[in-house]
C-alpha cells in the first residue's frame, strides 16, 4: 500500500532502533508519554517497545475519547434513551463502555431502548430524516478530530429544518488534559521526560497550542504520526532534544500538520460550539475549558437542553485503576482487576473497552511478556 | 413446470411478496414450495414432497453439521445468502475430511419480503448446490411478521461421510506442526462491508465464498495425516487459530509477512481501523500437518484452483498459555488475541 508500507518498513525500523539505542545515554531514563490511544495501539500492534533500549519507556496517556468519558455521561445517555424514549445514535466503541451498576448502552439496547450504532454523522441525519415521528439524538464524542463532522451535521440539520435531530455533546479538548497531567507530574504523579503529541488533533488545531508544554513545563513535545515508524522517529527526536538540553515543540508529522492547523475547520468549530467552563474527564476530574457544548445560536439542537434528565451520581467500580492509568501514574498490570475479572470480553473499566485503551492494548497484544514461558526472540538480535 | 390445478394463478415472482399465508401450512405455502423451492432445488428426494429425505447411508463414519445464516446485505459482490448457506455448510462438513452428501435447508421469511428476491436466493442456492454436487434434499419454511425478521434467515444442515483412516480434529495440533492457509485473508468481510448501506466504499473485492470439499479431497489424497482443518469464517484467521490452539493445548507462532492479504483488503481495513486477520472468509481454510508433510500438502493445495495462493504461515509451538503470537511485518512481535465483541470501525 503506497503511503502506508513506507511507514512500516522493517529495515528502516531496524536502523532507527539502532540509532536510538546508540544515542540514548545509558545513565538516564527517557520516559515518553504518548498522549493518543492511536500511538498506544501502534506501539503494541507493531511491537515498537520491543525495539527500544531498556531505558526508553513509553507511558500511556489519556488520549482515547472513549476512555476519558466519565461514567456519568454514559448514565446520562442511557437516561436520554430510557426517560425520553429518543433514538440514540453513537459510534460502536461506546456501546460496551461500563455505566453505573454494570450497565452499558449495549445492555440498555437489549432491555429495549432504541440505541443504534452508526459509522458517521451522515447516518444520524439519515435516521432523523427517515423517522420524522421520532426524536433522534447523536451521542457525539471525540477529540478535536471528530468535532468538525459534528459541526457539519448540526449545520445540515439547521439548514434542512430537521426538528427531530439534536446532539448530546461530549467533544473534549486535548491541551487542557495535557495541562492537568503536567501540573500534577512530579514525585507523587507521573514522571515524564517528553510527550508524543497527538498528530490527528494537530491537523486541526496545528502544533502551536502545545507550546505551553515546552514553555511552561519544560517538557519537549514532538507531534507524532500514528504509523510505527512515525512513533520511532518521534522518539528519536525527543531523545535528541533531551540529550541536547533543548525543549521545543517539534513536528514529525509534517506531511499533514502545520503550525497553524486547518483554519477553515477551526472557524466551523468556533461557529457551532462554545467552550464549557468545565467538564469531567475520567481520571482527571473536572477540568476548566476542556470540552465543547453547542453555541447559543444552536442551543435548540442541544439534547441536554431539549431533554432534561435526572440521574443518580455515577458509581465507579471498586478497585478499577482506569483513572490512575489514564494519568500515566500506573500501568495496566498494576490494576488488581486486570485480567481477572477485567478483560476485553468483560470490561470493568473504559481502558479495557476501547481498542485504543491502554488496558486493552496490554491485554490483547502484550500480556505474553509477563506470562509466556517462551518469550519471542527480539528481532534485533 | 407442469400446471397445478390447485393454483390457478401463478406466484408473481416479479412484484409479489411473502405474506403470512406462505407460512400457514395451507395452499399458499404449498404453492410457494412447489413453484419456488422445488422449481429451483430440483432433486428427486425433495420433489417427492415428504417431510424428510429417505436415503441409504454409504459405509463409513457419518458427519453432520448445521449453520444459521443471517447476513446484511443479502446480496453482495461474489455471492448472496443462498450460495453462502450452501458453501458454509459444505465447508463445515468438509473440514472433517468428509465427502459431503446432502443438505437440508430451513427458511425463515419476513412478511413483505419480495418473492423475486427470494427466487434469486433460491436459484443461487440451487446453482451452488449443483456445482458442488451436494443437493438440497429436504427443507422447511416459516414466515414471521413484518419487523420480526431481517428479510431471510437460512439454516442449512449438511451430512457427509469420512473416508477410512482419516482423523482430522481441532485437538490434534502438535508442537512442530506446520500451519498453512489456502489463500488471501479477509476478502469476504471486506466485500460485505463495502456494500453496507451506511459504509459504502469503492472496491473491486469480491467475496471468496466457495465450496472447499474438492480442495480438501485433493489435500487428503496427498497427505492423509492432516491433523487439523478449519475454515476461518467469523472472527477470521486470528480467532480460528486461537480456537485450534485452545482445543489442542498448544501455542502458535505465525509470521505476518507470510500471510496473504490482498492490497485492496489491507487498504480497506486500514481505512476502517480493522485488522484483516479478524475479518471473515467464506472460501478459505487453515490446515495443520506434520512438518515433514508440509511441502507436499502445500503443493497439493496450490495445484487446486481454490488453493492457488496457499502459503505456509507459521508453526505450532509448546505453550501452556495457548497464545497465538506473531512476528510483525515491522520486525516486532505481538500476541494475536481472540476477538472481543465485534470488530468495529474506530472513532478517529
Amino acid at each position: 500500500m503506497k503511503y502506508i508500507d513506507e511507514f512500516r518498513d522493517k529495515g528502516l525500523a531496524r536502523r532507527l532502533a539502532e540509532t536510538i539505542a546508540a544515542e540514548a545515554h545509558p545513565g538516564r531514563d527517557y520516559r515518553l508519554m504518548e498522549f493518543c490511544g492511536g500511538h498506544t495501539h501502534a506501539i503494541f500492534r507493531y511491537g515498537v517497545q520491543h525495539l527500544m533500549p531498556p531505558n526508553l519507556r513509553f507511558i500511556h496517556g489519556p488520549g482515547c475519547p472513549v476512555c476519558v468519558l466519565p461514567m456519568a455521561r454514559i448514565d446520562h445517555a442511557i437516561a436520554l434513551a430510557t426517560q425520553h424514549a429518543v433514538t440514540l445514535c453513537t459510534y460502536g466503541d461506546l456501546m460496551r463502555v461500563p455505566a453505573s451498576e454494570r450497565k452499558s448502552l449495549l445492555k440498555a439496547k437489549a432491555d429495549g431502548a432504541d440505541i443504534r450504532m452508526i459509522y458517521s454523522t451522515q447516518d444520524v441525519l439519515r435516521i432523523a430524516r427517515d423517522n420524522p415521528d421520532r426524536q433522534v439524538v447523536f451521542f457525539a464524542i471525540g477529540f478535536e478530530t471528530t468535532t468538525p463532522p459534528t459541526a457539519v451535521a448540526v449545520k445540515t440539520a439547521r439548514a434542512e429544518g430537521l426538528t427531530n435531530f439534536s446532539v448530546f455533546c461530549n467533544h473534549v479538548l486535548t491541551p487542557s488534559a495535557l495541562q492537568t497531567i503536567l501540573s500534577t507530574a512530579g514525585p507523587d504523579g507521573v514522571q515524564l521526560d517528553g510527550i508524543l503529541g497527538p498528530s490527528h488533533v494537530s491537523t486541526l488545531i496545528g502544533s502551536r497550542p502545545y507550546r505551553f508544554v515546552a514553555e511552561q513545563f519544560g517538557v519537549p513535545v514532538v507531534i507524532a504520526g500514528f504509523e510505527p515508524l512515525d512513533v520511532m522517529q518521534s522518539a528519536l527526536m525527543l531523545v535528541r532534544q533531551l540529550n541536547e538540553g533543548r525543549c521545543e515543540v517539534e513536528n514529525q508529522y509534517t506531511r499533514a500538520v502545520s503550525e497553524e492547523g486547518n483554519r477553515k475547520a477551526q472557524d466551523l468549530i468556533e461557529e457551532v460550539f462554545r467552550i464549557r467552563p468545565e467538564f469531567e474527564w475520567r481520571g482527571l476530574g473536572f477540568l476548566p475549558n476542556s470540552a465543547l457544548a453547542l453555541a447559543d445560536a444552536y442551543a435548540d439542537l442541544d439534547a441536554e437542553q431539549r431533554f432534561p434528565v435526572e440521574i443518580a451520581p455515577a458509581k465507579e467500580i471498586k478497585g478499577c485503576e482506569c483513572p490512575a492509568i489514564l494519568r500515566g501514574v500506573k500501568t495496566p498490570t498494576e490494576c488488581k482487576l486486570f485480567g481477572n475479572p477485567c478483560t476485553p470480553d468483560n470490561p470493568m473499566g473504559s481502558c479495557m473497552v476501547s481498542s485504543e485503551g491502554a488496558c486493552a492494548a496490554y491485554w490483547s497484544y502484550g500480556r505474553f511478556r509477563a506470562t509466556s514461558t517462551q518469550p519471542p526472540a527480539l528481532m534485533l538480535d | 413446470m407442469t400446471s397445478d390445478r390447485r393454483f390457478p394463478v401463478r406466484l408473481d415472482l416479479k412484484k409479489g411478496a411473502v405474506d403470512m399465508s406462505h407460512g400457514s401450512g395451507g395452499r399458499a405455502m404449498a404453492q410457494l414450495i412447489g413453484e419456488l423451492f422445488q422449481r429451483y432445488l430440483d432433486h428427486e428426494l425433495l420433489t417427492l414432497g415428504n417431510d424428510q429425505a429417505l436415503f441409504t447411508p454409504p459405509p463409513g463414519r457419518l458427519v453432520m453439521s448445521t449453520d444459521g445464516h443471517v447476513i446484511s446485505p443479502l446480496f453482495f459482490p461474489g455471492g448472496d445468502i443462498g450460495s453462502l448457506a450452501v458453501h458454509g455448510t459444505i465447508n463445515d462438513v468438509a473440514m472433517s475430511g468428509a465427502r459431503p452428501l446432502y443438505l437440508a435447508a430451513g427458511f425463515i421469511l419476513e412478511e413483505g419480503f419480495p418473492l423475486g428476491d427470494l427466487a434469486r436466493i433460491v436459484e443461487s442456492m440451487a446453482q451452488a448446490a449443483n456445482a458442488a454436487g451436494v443437493p438440497v434434499v429436504t427443507g422447511d419454511t416459516k414466515v414471521v411478521e413484518r419487523g420480526k425478521g431481517d428479510g431471510v434467515f437460512i439454516t442449512t444442515t449438511g451430512i457427509g461421510v469420512v473416508p477410512e483412516g482419516i482423523l482430522i480434529s481441532g485437538d490434534r495440533a502438535e508442537p512442530g506442526d506446520v500451519i498453512l492457509v489456502s489463500g488471501s485473508m479477509g476478502d469476504h468481510g471486506v466485500a460485505i462491508l463495502s456494500k453496507r448501506e451506511n459504509l459504502g466504499f469503492e472496491t473491486e473485492i469480491r467475496s471468496d465464498s466457495a465450496a472447499l470439499h474438492e480442495l480438501v479431497a485433493a489435500m487428503i489424497a496427498a497427505v492423509p495425516d492432516i491433523h487439523c482443518l478449519r475454515d476461518p469464517t467469523r472472527g477470521g484467521l486470528a480467532t480460528t487459530l486461537n480456537e485450534l490452539a485452545h482445543q489442542s493445548g498448544v501455542g502458535m507462532q505465525i509470521r505476518e509477512d507470510a500471510i496473504p492479504v490482498r492490497s485492496e483488503v489491507a487498504a480497506a481495513c486500514e481505512l476502517l481501523g480493522l485488522d484483516p486477520l479478524y475479518v471473515a472468509n467464506e472460501g478459505k481454510l487453515i490446515a495443520i500437518c506434520p512438518p515433514d508433510q508440509a511441502e507436499r500438502l502445500l503443493a497439493a493445495m496450490r495445484a487446486h484452483p481454490l488453493g492457488a495462493e496457499s502459503a505456509i504461515i507459521g508453526e505450532v509451538v509448546e505453550d501452556p498459555h495457548r497464545f497465538v503470537q506473531m512476528e510483525t511485518g515491522f520486525g516486532g512481535s505481538r500476541i494475536v488475541d481472540w476477538l472481543a465483541g465485534e470488530q468495529l470501525p474506530r472513532i478517529c
